[in-house]
């Protein structure tokens, strides 16, 4: 079966407004199968190179377009959860050793909160990872580059809105990546760790929208059934993909 | 389950928070507790029967729905009683709570339908004393100034999230391989969000620091919280993985929320359960 085929390549130059990307393009992910997202300038990276199919006799460990795989079963998933949490760790930090200007005491304490636990995170799936593969760390997601392109970090509200997208898609990455985990102390711990992603983005939304309904808003908790976002890691990659700032290619061709 | 020890700990009179508080709200709620504790008849909590919500059914995802829909049922009333007492100041709070109602009733359709749907009977509500007993009046019931009466509902709502949180998250190995994980973990993360907003609206972070209930929040509701101070995840303390904040003991525990088992969860909720 063909699965989908994300690639989170070079975004240099790219000049789009980074918000409206992120939700454009996470509609377009659901539109099939094969997908292939660039949003890539970059001459090096025009032509993304012809990824493998996914093959069960296949020895995707080492893929032949040299290209990182996340893997298969809890080792995949756990490699997808590390993408994320490198990208939001990665983005807080950018966040916090330049705040914005006249920003409120409450804000400065919860987004240097929000990288505190982010980091956390971080360490702790390469740790987890670590143990998990052993000395085969060639399974290991490597170390993420970013570049955040146009995003201006001296603007409260690209701040806070980056902040709230990563933070309801790490909400809707962790719920959807639940039923792929077989260990019940991986399913445990990421349970442990996206109710405080949940607690995040409510913050943060109420953080842009005071007095509001927003940090549990119809737009992302569904008003008929009170059920939150959950999405497939095709479908959370091709958003990040679309935010543009991930410049390491990898795909995901073994997680649906 | 372990009801009784926790009763003896609930039947203590330290109902008042130790700190003063930032809020005047706070103080009257910590007079207003120990006032309550001394006027009422000595808890007779310990007969209460737990046939309704004590599930065993011999299967460990029905018992998982089963308890997550008691634990719906209570914040289902809770907030429904809440907006409809005029207890509430408005703008922000009532927004809020009407938000949260909005959930709850949700949920507790959508687990009958979900039970119903498996071919099994959704357990009946039970009769909820959101007194405790006596100790709380948060919809003025019993003539609590109105003061008071907002900052029970604001301490009962944070209990009754911050609850439903380590629930729902203890139950998700017994969904594990079930069609009602995904749903159970998207109620999980909602369960969330309105934690993390009650918390903020009663002026502390939305997440958990150590094990701390925080500020204003009765001694009673230290169940709730026990255990977050855990450091050690995936059988690695998250303490030695780095240096700096992201690696001290308060992000260390702020960054993962901890699980509760169904016992825990049940103890808790039957404080406020009368039959």
């Amino acid at each position: 079966m063909k699965k989908n085929m994300i690639k989170v390549i070079q975004s240099k130059g790219n000049s789009r407004n980074p918000r409206r990307q992120f939700l454009k393009l996470g509609g377009l992910a659901v539109a099939g199968t094969g997908l292939m997202l660039s949003c890539s300038l970059d001459e090096e990276f025009a032509t993304p190179l012809p990824n493998q199919e996914p093959d069960a006799n296949s020895d995707h460990e080492e893929p032949a377009n040299g290209i990182f795989d996340l893997g298969e079963g809890d080792l995949g998933v756990l490699n997808y959860a590390y993408a994320l949490e490198q990208l939001e760790a990665d983005f807080y930090t950018k966040v916090v050793n330049g705040f914005y200007s006249n920003i409120s005491e409450e804000e400065r304490i919860v987004l240097t909160d929000l990288y505190n636990h982010e980091v956390n995170h971080r360490e702790f799936f390469r740790a987890a990872i670590g143990a998990e593969v052993g000395d085969k760390m060639e399974l290991m997601l490597p170390d993420l580059e970013f570049d955040y392109g146009d995003l201006d970090f001296s603007s409260r509200d690209q701040v806070l809105n980056i902040a709230k997208a990563l933070e309801d898609t790490g909400v809707s990455a962790y719920n959807g990546a639940g039923k792929l985990l077989t260990n019940p102390t991986y399913l445990v711990l990421a349970g442990k760790i996206v109710s405080v992603e949940a607690r995040h983005a409510a913050a943060i939304r109420t953080l842009i929208n005071p007095g509001s309904a927003d940090f549990a808003g119809d737009d992302v908790v569904d008003p008929t059934n009170a059920l939150d976002l959950a999405r497939d890691p095709s479908e959370v990659l091709a958003a990040v993909a679309g935010l543009g700032y991930v410049q390491t290619q990898f795909t995901a061709n073994f997680l649906p | 389950m372990n009801i009784i020890k926790f009763l003896d700990e609930f039947t203590t009179d330290n109902l008042v928070a130790k700190k003063s508080s930032r809020r005047d709200m706070f103080g009257t709620f910590g007079s207003m507790g120990k006032k309550a504790a001394m006027a009422a008849i000595p808890f007779g909590l310990a007969t209460m029967s737990t046939k309704t919500y004590a599930q065993d059914s011999g299967n460990a995802a029905v018992d998982a729905l089963q308890l997550a829909l008691t634990l719906e049922y209570l914040e289902d009333e809770f907030y429904q009683r809440a907006i409809n007492c005029r207890v509430l100041p408005d703008g922000r709070p009532t927004i809020v709570y009407q938000q949260i109602a909005k959930h709850e009733a949700a949920h507790v359709d959508f687990l009958i339908a979900g039970l119903e749907g498996a071919g099994v009977e959704p357990v009946a509500k039970p009769e909820f004393d959101f007194t405790a007993g006596g100790m709380f009046d948060p919809f003025i019931e019993n003539g609590t100034d109105i003061e008071t009466a907002y900052a029970q509902l604001l301490a009962l709502a944070q209990a009754f999230e911050d609850t439903g949180v380590r629930a729902y998250k203890g139950q998700a190995t017994n969904l594990q391989g079930t069609p009602f994980l995904t749903a159970a973990l998207q109620i999980h993360s909602v369960e969330a969000r309105h934690a993390s907003e009650i918390r903020r609206l009663r002026g502390l972070k939305g997440w958990i620091t150590g094990m701390e209930r925080g500020e204003g929040m009765p001694e009673v509701t230290q169940a709730v919280y026990n255990g977050e101070d855990n450091l050690i995840q995936g059988g690695v303390d998250v303490t030695t993985l780095g240096d700096g904040a992201p690696f001290g003991f308060e992000s260390s525990t702020e960054a993962y929320d901890e699980p509760i088992t169904s016992d825990t969860a049940v103890a808790i909720a039957s404080l406020f359960i009368k039959s």
